[in-house]
């Protein structure tokens, strides 16, 4: 079985904090302790979504070190593919589901003097963890948290409540915006800076830091994609020894999963490397959606990596 | 000719590269021997003006040389030692974006780079380059005793006089090479020295 192992868990608490964000706290249905985690970690969600299962990773947002809870906030998407309403719509309190083991694709690094985080909306969930675990070590950190309004701003309270000093907020009905260039050229020798939101902020936060001429290994983020929808196409599965047609609103990994082939997978979101899968033939043109491949590898069309990436053309052999 | 091109090793043994300028306000570039041949080499009036260049000649004659390239500022410092209070403090006060440059022997290099890295930043952040002696900082095994500037194989520890085999096994953490007794199983039966790439 591919992904990181899993565990049965309840939900025990269902919270709407505003319009479009939810947290839901699981436990563990045999009782037992959850594992701890390092700030950063995110937790796939399995949802019986009639006929079709998701799997939607999450950022923990507890205590790490908290082993009687894990707990998420979900941001409803009414134009995604459908996780978010499922969580939002059809989750009771007392169902049981499946999660997986946290795994952790944007972990602090350690060895920064200071953390200098930015956040844009829902984009505040893992930094929840990471202020925990700073705060546990005596860290050094500084949050810079930008939403639309007040009322959508997530956990802002609970923030400037227990950190008046090292949160601060942005509104864009306020036209408030973070002074990103002040900001990172005052930044002392020694600082990391962590950047979870919208993909355009986070191209904006590394661009930014690349122009001052800060080093590629100071500047961390984390982006989920979803997988889009698109056109429908097939693919002969070598190993298998399978043909199978790929739904426009469901992705190569998930076709693949729902033909009974087990394929590895960790973040479902083009970031971890893990579905990272050999290609034996092609006649047409990629999708490259992932950050996972480089631009020469994405040119090659050897590799393609089944959760967020698609196909366009005639045919499509992969080693699977 | 200043540069020596090492022989290929294990994974343990640090890559040493080649100086480029990299975009930024703020420069620290330090220069220990011939290493003042790889500052002169990619030298311009633009990248000088921002740049804080530390000197330490260890017998050399640069100084007049790389202070007509018109740094910001230039400190000459006898040795490694009396330039490490001025190494710490730039490193304190410095902001994000600092650009840092190494270039001279291993040992200048790893220690310098330990600098950096106590402040926070990275090790593959910092640029480097090889000039000038190929001797290594040598850390015994045994006593612990670091023995400066070693160029032969097998030498004798500064510290506690064992006969010490130079290996390719490096420590970051000690900016050092380790050094491990050569005659361990047949005490006396100590090959002649060589110089350590012959």
């Amino acid at each position: 079985m591919s992904g990181a192992e899993k565990i049965q868990v309840k939900v025990t608490e269902i919270t709407p904090l505003n319009e479009l964000v939810t947290r839901f706290r699981f436990e563990r249905v045999d009782g037992r302790q959850l594992p701890t985690f390092s700030g950063g970690a995110h937790t796939v969600v399995e949802m019986q979504d009639g006929g079709i299962t998701r799997l939607n990773p999450y950022s923990l947002m507890s205590d790490p070190f908290d082993q009687s809870s894990y707990t998420i906030s979900v941001r409803r998407d009414d134009q995604g593919r459908g996780g978010s309403l499922f969580m939002h719509r059809q989750v009771k309190l007392g169902d049981e589901m499946t999660i997986s083991y946290p795994v952790n694709l944007f972990s602090l690094d350690l060895r920064a003097r200071k953390h200098l985080f930015l956040a844009g909306g829902i984009g505040i969930t893992p930094f929840l963890a990471q202020i925990k675990q700073l705060e546990l070590l005596h860290g050094h950190w500084e949050l810079h948290y930008a939403c639309r309004n007040q009322a959508l701003a997530s956990y802002a309270d609970q923030l400037t409540g227990r950190h008046p000093i090292e949160t601060h907020l942005y509104y864009d009905d306020q036209s408030q915006a973070i002074d990103l260039e002040n900001l990172l050229s005052g930044q002392p020798l020694g600082t990391h800076v962590y950047v979870c939101g919208p993909k355009g902020m986070i191209d904006w936060v590394r661009s930014t830091a690349a122009a001052e001429g800060w080093p590629e290994d100071c500047v961390h983020y984390e982006e989920f994609l979803a997988p889009q929808p698109g056109k429908p196409f097939e693919v002969r599965l070598a190993s298998s020894d399978k043909v199978i047609h790929v739904g426009e609103n469901e992705s190569l990994l998930e076709a693949i999963e729902r033909e009974g082939v087990d394929a590895p997978y960790l973040c479902r979101g083009g970031a971890c490397g893990q579905c990272e899968t050999v290609v034996l033939d092609h006649d047409g043109n990629f999708v490259h959606r992932d950050h996972w491949l480089t631009d020469e590898e994405k040119a090659a069309g050897k590799k393609i990596m089944p959760c967020v990436s698609r196909f366009e053309g005639k045919s499509l052999v992969l080693d699977r | 000719m200043s540069k020596f091109e090492f022989p290929k090793s294990i994974a343990s043994r640090p890559v040493w590269g080649t100086l480029e300028v990299r975009s930024g306000e703020h420069h620290l570039m330090i220069a220990e021997a011939e290493g003042a041949e790889a500052v002169i080499d990619i030298a311009t009036p633009d990248l000088m003006a921002k740049t804080h260049l530390i000197y330490i000649p260890k017998g050399t004659d640069f100084s007049e040389r790389l202070q007509a390239l018109n740094p910001a500022q230039f400190y000459e410092g006898p040795s490694y030692a009396a330039a490490l209070h001025r190494i710490r403090r730039v490193l304190e006060d410095a902001h994000m974006g600092l650009q840092v440059y190494l270039t001279g022997t291993e040992g200048m290099m790893g220690q310098a780079m330990n600098e950096v890295m106590a402040v926070g930043l990275p090790h593959t952040a910092v640029q480097t380059e090889h000039r000038g002696s190929v001797a290594r900082r040598m850390q015994c095994v045994h006593c612990k005793g670091v023995t400066e500037d070693v160029d032969v194989d097998p030498f004798v520890c500064a510290h506690c006089g064992l006969n010490l085999f130079v290996r390719d096994h490096y420590s970051r953490r000690l900016a050092a090479y380790q050094g491990v007794r050569v005659d361990a199983e047949d005490h006396g039966n100590v090959p002649e020295p060589k110089g350590i790439y012959e």
